[in-house]
């Protein structure tokens, strides 16, 4: 019941955002005026237009003329790509399949909630895309699915199209499962150190290696009969032929550079090290793989596995030459990315366009998207946040985001359709149905009813991160 | 001629390598005094810092408490500030600091962590210190639990924040904090407050029941949830009452020896300043419900409290205002509690409780290895309706004056406690640097675990040979 009221509540906001036409048509021009242009590519453009058709960057230049199309006057402000959250768990009604060490079978594209609140709120936090990723209970997790923040639209909507298809690994304390208590009547799952995380991973492979050898075989026409399809080492053999990306989450470096060596061994790469925490320990090692990290710039110490960790870490790993991202993990943290990458100039000096690409064009390069989004070029798809001032001081917000040149996110009309929405709240609150138990059939709700009104039991949210 | 020509050569050369030793001496020496001015080396001073007296000249100084200082000299003497102003004279003995380009700022303070009591969270169950067993532990002194060589105290103050309440947390009446400095090496010597206020966490309404592992979370029923809070207030109210039966009984054996003795109880003693609203009481409180409930027991008991959390604080600014309740703000970095309340609203609560009038300061609420980030929740709250000027006071003078020790804290004025940051740009801007830091007029090494490593891996080169 308490959920039905919920998502009724989170239906009517959708119905009025729909009604007060945040979302612009498909097809209009808009012709962005004046902006102090952050390119994260080609460096810093002022007094900019920007002209977008179709949902894509034409234009790019000064005193741009477009009749037609709509004008979003920038002038004083700044203009930077759609932020990339590359490790999040939006949308996810479910994240960890935690029950056998080896989950390549599941999928996050089954379990996705387009109607997650945390995709506005990441939106008005000017993010524009992100990898939603299988949690980290197993050596070899889920497969992931890259999305476009395209609130309000259908499931296909989200979908990124193009990008690589991704899987989930975990190593660490996560995966031996060491920091949660075994139940009475369960039994503890294996792996239950770091040497059986890495012999999982490595037996997977073999069998992967097994499992394609028999359908090699049958392509050829050296057996008769087909193989047997088996859901859990498909991916992986996605991942020994090169088509599909391996996230590995992972916070001591040893771990992640053990698991760089079984890569080597088997042959593949893996995409990214997420969480590594400890990966300016072994910045040089990555650098000479071409494995992309994706970082948390400052969280540490909140487990044992992540107190080694230094806010200097991406640092160093951009002075290697390792391509860098800073995500979120959090719909809290999601929220305040471009002050992230703000940091990182203070941790050692990474330069200003250096910093914002670990929030744009980097997380679209470790996705294999970085055609079509993270910079602000000609050709790209439209994915465009206007900030308030620049997006590094703590004085800034986002004023208006877009997805493929549609406004998502608008500040203006947020704050217009505020008064609406508190009215439609009221009226809800006051009909039977979301009375609390007990003072249902009833006229009419007396007035301290409001203090003491069911509301969802209130979580501790410091941040909710599912680190 | 020749001969001559060479042995003067051999001369000059021999020379020239004496000159260079002494070159070389004299350049290891500079660049040792260079170190301890620039504050990277341990080479003059302890982790703990150096007295002496500085004067920081021709720099921006923001006073906080009276007009910025586009150009002035501030004396920091016998650990504390000796005088502020465009026109100070400085003592012949003084160190001088050119302050050319730099701003100084009083240090921050956080008014709400569990500093010292929690070195890592999850997983190491040894460095937890911050809950003590059972609910009514009001003589538990966080004082006495503090760790003065946690890591996190280098890595919180080298951020600029040099002051912190440091709470217990728990079962209904959790312990008594302490106000504490960001320095020292006994807790006598970093505390400024030891035993501060007594921690309440009061109860709130809540269906949850518990979590079944196998069938999931458990709820009751509102009705229920409301009774079962309504409990547990009874419970922290008769230990109240019994503290008052107590400090009688004490009071009158006192007067009369005749009567029976009251024997000594450590908890009930324990209770007697805060029952007798000698000292303050900080309880946690988020929702608004919770917080009218606090006030309504604070009415009651006729205690002194501060409200702590006070995520929907604005929405009871009323009630606040005439009970003269302060609200110590820990939400910055949370998300809203409705999932359809405005994106906003926890960073825009700030500005809404100083329009209403509320007393407030901004905290991080983190149990300590975070709570460097309390310039930039600050600054957050700046982007979303606070000015930058109360956005400061937020995490200086508010602070200060809601704990009480805004006659030593919390500004630079004249006879304050030396507790000064010195900065290369606005101190609410994650991209700003601190260059020099004080606590209690002690010049402190801008090291922590975070540069230390820094500087072990910053260089490093790989050895492993790729296969």
């Amino acid at each position: 019941m308490k959920r039905n009221w919920k998502s009724l509540l989170t239906g009517i906001a959708l119905a009025a955002m729909l009604a007060a036409g945040v979302f612009a048509q498909n097809g209009t021009d808009v012709l962005i005026r004046n902006a102090t242009v952050l390119t994260a590519a080609k460096g810093t453009l002022e007094n900019t237009d920007i002209l977008i058709t179709n949902g894509k960057i034409a234009r790019i230049g000064k005193n741009l003329r477009a009749p037609n199309a709509k004008v979003i006057d920038a002038t004083g402000k700044f203009v930077t790509p759609g932020l990339i959250d590359c490790h999040s768990h939006a949308m996810l009604d479910s994240i960890n399949e935690g029950s056998y060490a080896v989950t390549s079978m599941v999928r996050t594209s089954d379990v996705l909630d387009t109607t997650d609140v945390t995709i506005y709120r990441a939106l008005a936090g000017g993010v524009t895309a992100a990898n939603l990723l299988h949690g980290s209970a197993n050596p070899i997790g889920g497969l992931n699915t890259v999305v476009k923040f395209k609130y309000g639209r259908p499931m296909a909507e989200f979908v990124f199209p193009g990008a690589p298809p991704g899987i989930k690994f975990a190593l660490g304390e996560n995966v031996k499962r060491a920091n949660s208590n075994v139940q009475p009547g369960q039994s503890r799952r294996y792996p239950a150190t770091r040497m059986g995380t890495m012999e999982v991973i490595r037996d997977a492979f073999i069998r992967a290696k097994d499992y394609k050898r028999k359908w090699d075989d049958f392509k050829s026409g050296k057996t008769k009969i087909e193989p047997r399809r088996d859901l859990e080492l498909e991916p992986l053999v996605e991942v020994l032929e090169g088509k599909r990306l391996v996230h590995a989450h992972g916070y001591r470096s040893d771990e992640h550079l053990n698991l760089m060596l079984i890569a080597d061994e088997f042959g593949f790469k893996v995409a990214t090290l997420q969480h590594g925490l400890e990966a300016y320990k072994i910045a040089p090692e990555i650098a000479q793989r071409g494995t992309g990290v994706s970082i948390f710039v400052d969280y540490w110490g909140y487990k044992l596995e992540a107190y080694d960790t230094i806010p200097y870490n991406a640092y160093i790993l951009w002075k290697n030459g390792v391509v860098v991202s800073l995500n979120s993990d959090s719909g809290e943290r999601i929220r305040r990315l471009n002050l992230d990458a703000a940091k990182t100039m203070k941790y050692g000096g990474v330069p200003e366009e250096e910093a914002l690409k670990m929030v744009t064009l980097n997380p679209a390069k470790q996705l294999g998207v970085d055609k079509r989004t993270g910079s602000i070029e000609v050709g790209k798809d439209a994915d465009i946040v206007v900030w308030s001032g620049h997006p590094f001081s703590p004085y800034s917000h986002a004023e208006t985001t877009m997805v493929d040149g549609e406004v998502f996110f608008d500040r203006k009309q947020d704050l217009a359709r505020r008064e609406q929405l508190k009215a439609e709240r009221e009226r809800l609150e006051k009909l039977d149905a979301n009375l609390p138990p007990g003072k249902r059939g009833k006229k009419e709700a007396k007035e301290d009813d409001k203090e003491e009104k069911p509301e969802a039991t209130p979580v501790p949210t410091k941040g909710g991160n599912r680190k | 001629m020749k001969e001559k020509g060479v042995k003067f050569k051999v001369q000059s050369s021999k020379f020239k390598m004496k000159r260079n030793r002494f070159g070389l001496i004299a350049c290891v020496l500079f660049s040792l005094t260079s170190l301890v001015m620039a504050q990277n080396g341990p080479a003059d001073q302890n982790l703990t810092g150096r007295p002496g007296t500085f004067a920081i000249t021709g720099a921006k100084i923001v006073t906080v408490s009276g007009a910025e200082i586009p150009n002035g000299t501030i004396l920091i003497r016998d650990g504390k500030i000796a005088a502020v102003g465009a026109n100070v004279s400085i003592p012949g003995g003084a160190e001088k600091i050119d302050g050319k380009g730099l701003s100084v700022y009083p240090g921050m303070i956080d008014a709400g962590t569990n500093m010292g009591l929690i070195e890592i969270g999850n997983g190491a169950r040894g460095t937890v210190d911050v809950s003590e067993t059972g609910d009514i532990n009001p003589n538990a002194k966080a004082f006495l639990g503090i760790n003065p060589h946690t890591s996190h105290i280098n890595v919180t103050r080298v951020n600029g924040i040099t002051t912190v309440l440091s709470l217990p947390v728990g079962g209904l009446i959790a312990g008594q904090s302490a106000i504490i400095n960001l320095n020292g090496s006994t807790q006598s010597e970093m505390a400024d407050v030891p035993v501060y206020s007594l921690v309440i966490n009061f109860p709130t309404i809540s269906t949850f029941a518990g979590f079944n592992p196998f069938t999931g979370p458990r709820t009751i029923n509102f009705d229920q949830a409301v009774k079962r809070r309504d409990d547990r207030v009874k419970e922290i109210k008769d230990v109240f009452e019994a503290a008052k039966q107590y400090a009688n009984a004490r009071e009158a054996y006192a007067k009369d020896n005749s009567l029976p003795y009251p024997a000594t109880d450590l908890k009930m003693d324990a209770m007697i300043p805060y029952i007798r609203g000698e000292k303050p009481i900080v309880f946690f409180a988020q929702r608004a419900r919770d917080i009218r409930a606090v006030l309504k027991f604070i009415e009651e008991m006729k205690v002194k409290g501060i409200i702590y959390g006070g995520g929907e604080a604005w929405e009871v600014a009323d009630d606040l205002k005439k009970h003269d309740v302060p609200v110590i703000y820990t939400n910055i970095h949370s998300n809203p509690f409705n999932q359809d309340d405005p994106y906003d609203a926890n960073y825009a609560a700030p500005s809404k409780m100083r329009n209403a009038g509320v007393k407030f300061c901004i905290s991080t609420g983190d149990d300590g290895a975070n709570a460097r980030e309390l310039p930039y929740q600050a600054g957050m709250a700046g982007a979303f309706g606070l000015s930058k000027e109360d956005a400061l006071k937020a995490v200086t003078l508010f602070p200060a004056q809601i704990l009480g020790i805004s006659d030593r804290y919390g500004s630079l004025e004249e006879g304050k406690v030396a507790n000064v940051v010195v900065t290369d740009g606005d101190i609410l801007d994650p991209r700003t640097n601190v260059k020099y830091l004080f606590i209690k007029g002690r010049m402190l090494p801008l090291t922590s675990r975070h540069t230390e490593f820094f500087e072990a891996f910053k260089d490093r080169k790989a050895s492993e040979r790729l296969p």
